[in-house]
């Protein structure tokens, strides 16, 4: 049978057939499909497993939010508890800060960092001698491969009370901080060092878009007489708004997250710090895994990771509805 | 229609001019001064990125009375080895450095040849199942199990103080397997097809031909996979009791948060107090450095590669 000829087939089944035989069809369909491909699809066999029991299996680990689970016991708990657990921690004013303190950290740095990539993109973008590009795109790559350890180490030497901030502070004559033992400093240092990692890296994918501008377009703004400026204004921002919509849902959709979050608090915060620097994921840590509370720990990261799926599928809408891009 | 373009030329009448130059085109003298700025932010924005590895390395040979007086820039002040010295040759610094090395291979390895056989079907339009394992894939983006019913099963698999526990976690990334998938989908099927005339099997087409000539992306994936190994701490710190089994940067987050040192204890000789002045550094730059060097030469592959597949996903 030619391919032309099962395809009106099966439209044809769609429109008459009665289900039983549209179902017996498909299978019939499939099972073709399947004797045809199946090499390649073994292919898949070791990945599909790896994601079935490292990533699938978790997610159903997480009916241990709503059970009793002890360490060394069944995996998925022992007794239901419903929502014990919830309640208790909804009603705990540690998690409410760490909550708090995930938002308002997560809120700044997309603040800052969102309009600062998209510029930095289209500042890299009007260098002509290539050279320098390349040099600048290498430079501010480099922090992004840069192990967390790294640039946590590199922070508390640069802000440690002999460091250079504070030799500089103490030579113009004021008295020097200790900056990751105070709380108010905490954000200003999360947004900061957030920027130096990821600036270069977050505006590779806007020149990705750019690059794939049709320089058409450009002559046609020329001609018109579009200045530079209104080249950018007019052609290259409009052209890559898809990207900067995706990349706008993608964040927002992180906002309850910690996402790349965690470590950094982890490895920068203190107890001193708590009231600034707590986020979801490192009271989970604490609660679960340093203090053994897996149920209870459980719930909160399930309610986060929830949240954040709802506020991803939100943000998703809306941006279909505002400007027509979407992730799904 | 005459009317109508001379109206257009009278209107841009100055930059009509310009085009009209051709290659010799004079910019405004705003463009000129925006030039003029843009070289400069650029200029800051590279010297910040710069300094603070730059004072890492120079606090890393400098003596310890320069470094607490806080004289210690971008230039050694007190130039010497010691501390270098010591890390390599005392404590355990090289033991956790092969681990790392050992780590950051096995599981690169893996971790690519996994991902291209996961990209590769999912790349072909003509099969059907992918309707089903696309979407199955890309949910673990936006929805995971979270940290402790991972933890959890990592403990029930009984793979704590294995190297298991270090690369599995993080085995295949999803974000890299669609970067892959974009790939494979550009590069023309007349190869696959004629590899496969020639009796090639689907395995045979793929090593044989799809992974050669992948090598922007195999080059990208490499060094994603190799920095994100070289980098992980947390793994080592949740599954790794045995000080043995340590990678470096989970070394380094134990010097850094003052839990161990390599100096040795006790005596307070001049020595040692210049090894506890500057160990930090000195750790940090010899786990940075293979990574720094090799990083520059696969770069132009990972921007043609995020080119191809980056936007969507």
């Amino acid at each position: 049978m030619a391919k032309g000829e099962s395809k009106v087939i099966s439209v044809e089944a769609k429109e008459k057939k009665p289900t039983g035989e549209r179902v017996l069809a498909w299978t019939k369909d499939m099972g073709k499909h399947l004797r045809k491909n199946w090499v390649i699809y073994t292919f898949l066999i070791i990945p599909v497993a790896y994601y079935v029991v490292f990533r699938y299996l978790p997610m159903a680990g997480n009916i241990i939010a709503f059970r009793k689970y002890s360490a060394g016991g069944n995996l998925f708990g022992s007794q239901w508890s419903g929502f014990k657990y919830f309640k208790q921690f909804l009603g705990d004013p540690a998690f409410r800060r760490a909550f708090g303190n995930t938002l308002i950290l997560n809120f700044s740095y997309l603040l800052v960092r969102f309009p600062l990539t998209l510029i930095f993109a289209l500042l890299l973008n009007e260098i002509k001698w290539l050279p320098w590009k390349k040099f600048v795109q290498t430079v501010s790559y480099l922090p992004h491969f840069i192990s967390m350890v790294i640039v946590a180490g590199m922070i508390k030497e640069l802000l440690s009370t002999s460091g250079p901030i504070n030799t500089m502070l103490v030579n113009l004559g004021q008295q020097a901080i200790e900056f990751i033992a105070l709380p108010k400093w905490f954000p200003t240092i999360f947004v900061v060092s957030g920027i130096w990692q990821g600036l270069g890296w977050g505006s590779i994918l806007y020149l990705a878009a750019i690059a794939g501008i049709n320089p058409e377009l450009y002559e046609a703004a020329k001609v018109d007489g579009a200045s530079h400026f209104q080249q950018v204004l007019h052609v290259t921002i409009p052209c890559i708004l898809p990207t900067i919509a995706t990349l706008l849902i993608l964040d927002i959709g992180g906002m309850v997250g910690s996402g790349g979050a965690f470590e950094k608090v982890f490895l920068l915060y203190n107890p001193m710090t708590y009231e600034t620097s707590d986020i979801v994921s490192t009271y989970v840590y604490r609660m679960g895994v340093y203090s053994g509370n897996y149920s209870y720990a459980t719930a909160v990261g399930l309610f986060e990771g929830l949240l954040n799926l709802i506020l991803l599928t939100v943000a998703n809408f809306s941006s279909k509805k505002v400007s027509g891009e979407s992730l799904w | 229609m005459t009317d109508n373009n001379a109206s257009i030329k009278l209107k841009v009448d100055g930059k009509e001019r310009k085009i009209k130059q051709g290659a010799k085109v004079k910019e405004s003298w705003q463009y000129n001064v925006f030039r003029v700025f843009n070289v400069i932010i650029m200029g800051f924005i590279c010297a910040a990125t710069l300094y603070p590895f730059l004072y890492l390395v120079a606090q890393s040979f400098s003596s310890e009375a320069a470094i607490i007086k806080g004289q210690v820039s971008i230039i050694p002040v007190g130039f010497n080895f010691t501390t270098y010295k010591s890390v390599l040759t005392k404590g355990d610094f090289l033991g956790y450095y092969k681990n790392t090395v050992l780590y950051a291979v096995i599981g690169t390895f893996f971790s690519v040849l996994f991902s291209a056989m996961l990209a590769y079907p999912l790349s072909k339009p003509n099969l059907r199942l992918n309707k089903f394992f696309v979407p199955f894939i890309i949910f673990t983006m936006y929805f995971g199990g979270g940290m402790i019913p991972n933890y959890i099963l990592m403990t029930t698999l009984g793979l704590r103080n294995t190297v298991f526990a270090f690369i599995l976690p993080g085995l295949i990334g999803t974000y890299y397997v669609l970067l892959m998938k974009s790939f494979f989908a550009s590069l023309p099927h007349e190869l696959e097809e004629a590899g496969e005339i020639d009796g090639l099997s689907k395995y045979g087409v793929f090593f044989r031909i799809v992974l050669p000539i992948s090598k922007p992306i195999m080059a990208t994936m490499v060094l994603f996979y190799m920095a994100g190994y070289w980098s992980n701490w947390f793994n080592a710190f949740l599954y790794l009791e045995d000080r043995s089994k340590w990678p470096v940067a989970y070394h380094l987050r134990q010097i850094i948060i003052g839990a161990s040192t390599s100096a040795d204890p006790g005596v307070a000789s001049q020595e040692n107090m210049q090894i506890a002045a500057n160990i930090k550094s000195c750790s940090m730059v010899l786990m940075a450095v293979p990574i720094i060097c090799v990083y520059p030469f696969i770069q132009k592959y990972f921007v043609q590669g995020m080119m191809l597949g980056g936007v969507k996903g």
